[in-house]
């Protein structure tokens, strides 16, 4: 039996783990579009990225996957597939979250950084690629980390589309055959995952500990 | 010939008017330097020099050459300013250096970007970055930080930091080596190692515009004093006279709140 779960458990835990990794790698450059979207001086622009950002963090990520899975329905009588639909509502909130770390962290660089390059005769361009991006790397590094473990765990929330992700499988044992300790074994999985993750980024924190900002 | 000729500077922000029509010249190897109080102009007219700020109105030449005509906007493209910023350096208050970077490396890294500009660099590329190289250790050595060159800003003190900044600026030979108010964000028994700095500069005949509220060291180290007030020019001649023997009176009730201090 134990074996049996693990197996179904490890299925499901396969889709968290696509889910996780699609939004990792769509959302943190969309995050970074619309961080210089929202710091934009094109006032229409910087309004519209702010009012998304507005939007997306003032609303349930839960519904927000209500609405891209059965919105297209009400419109087309068609849903899209339950993975694409997790996939959208997923980048398009994260990117959002991560855009504000983006901005806080763009932000937070002194003037004197850009004006010490520019008198150095330095493009835009060079300043920011040599001088403010790793700075702010360094800035957003322990934000960046608590959001990303977040979105591991977040990924359950796609169940409510019935996306089979790991929560989903665990509950269906619960249904079927009134198993409860599958759903408190899923625990395991989180932990480990975000386990590895914390040591990443506890690495990557070490290696930019040569300066300080 | 006059190597800087600043010509009717005008600067406001809003309604305020910063800098009411600044004119001076200074000679190759000559250091000037610039003082008055807080709000008088002294560093907005440092950062017109150096084009962080754009002068409402009034000329900036270098060596006879027109690099700024408020009135000319050929003279105001974008493209242009970053070249022309070059004959200018600017040391500032809080030192500024790229935290990332060793000592070294904030010294070099403007240098090799611009030497990548050169059309022969891809073909000497080892041999411009050992140049480079050389000339930094060597600025980093007068500075008196050989044993620091390779420490990050975090690992100095604000009296390092400073003594790097300068050799960053001195790097890429400026005609006009700017100071504003270099000693103003240090411990007081640090100010003495960065002033001995400057001071080593002006007798090897570095040109320096120097903003100071070091008296004694402008009277010292500066050929001439320039004192600002309201955003004018209030007086200006040798040093010694003007902050020995000032001629205005708001000259001296300045000076003298620093007797007094």
């Amino acid at each position: 039996m134990f074996v049996t779960v693990t197996l179904t458990l490890l299925r499901g835990f396969a889709i968290t783990c696509q889910l996780f990794l699609i939004t990792l790698v769509l959302s943190l450059p969309l995050g970074l579009v619309i961080a210089f979207g929202s710091m934009s001086r094109f006032r229409p622009l910087r309004w519209l990225m702010r009012t998304f950002v507005w939007i997306i963090r003032g609303t349930p990520l839960m519904l927000q996957l209500v609405v891209i899975f059965y919105g297209p329905g009400l419109l087309w009588q068609s849903s899209p597939p339950r993975m694409t639909a997790a996939v959208i509502a997923f980048v398009i909130n994260y990117a959002a979250y991560f855009s504000e770390i983006y901005r806080g962290g763009i932000e937070a660089i002194p003037r004197g950084q850009y004006e010490a390059g520019q008198v150095l005769g330095m493009t835009n361009g060079q300043i920011f690629s040599k001088i403010i991006l790793m700075q702010v790397v360094k800035r957003i590094v322990p934000p960046m980390s608590n959001e990303i473990i977040t979105l591991v765990k977040d990924t359950s929330l796609a169940g409510i589309i019935a996306l089979r992700e790991i929560i989903m499988e665990a509950q269906s044992y619960i249904k079927t055959v009134g198993l409860l300790w599958p759903l408190f074994y899923t625990g395991v999985f989180y932990l480990l995952f975000n386990g590895v993750l914390t040591l990443l980024f506890g690495w990557l924190e070490k290696k930019l500990d040569y300066f300080s900002v | 010939m006059a190597i800087l000729d600043v010509n009717q500077i005008k600067k406001n922000f809003g309604p305020t008017e910063v800098l009411k029509g600044i004119s001076f010249s200074m000679e190759q190897g000559e250091a000037v330097a610039i003082i008055g109080s807080s709000g008088s102009g002294k560093t907005t007219l440092l950062r017109c020099l150096n084009f962080l700020e754009k002068p409402d109105g009034g000329q900036i030449l270098v060596g006879g050459k027109l690099l700024f005509d408020a009135a000319d906007p050929a003279t105001q493209r974008e493209s242009e300013i970053r070249r022309k910023r070059l004959h200018f350096g600017l040391v500032f208050q809080s030192f500024n250096l790229f935290p990332q970077y060793t000592a070294l490396r904030n010294v070099m890294l403007a240098s090799e970007l611009l030497a990548r500009e050169q059309p022969d660099y891809r073909g000497n590329a080892q041999g411009i970055h050992k140049t480079i190289e050389n000339t930094a250790r060597e600025l980093l050595a007068q500075m008196g930080l050989s044993e620091k060159m390779d420490l990050h800003p975090h690992q100095l003190s604000g009296g390092q930091q400073q003594r790097v900044a300068i050799a960053r600026a001195l790097a890429l030979h400026p005609d006009i080596l700017c100071f504003d108010e270099p000693t103003s964000a240090l411990d007081p028994e640090l100010t003495g190692e960065v002033l001995k700095v400057i001071r080593g500069l002006a007798e090897k005949k570095t040109t320096m515009v120097i903003v100071t509220h070091e008296m004694a060291f402008a009277r010292d180290v500066a050929d001439r004093v320039i004192f600002m007030d309201g955003g004018v020019i209030v007086e200006q001649g040798p040093a010694r006279s003007v902050i020995n023997h000032p001629q205005e009176e708001r000259t001296r009730q300045f000076l003298s709140r620093y007797a007094q201090a």
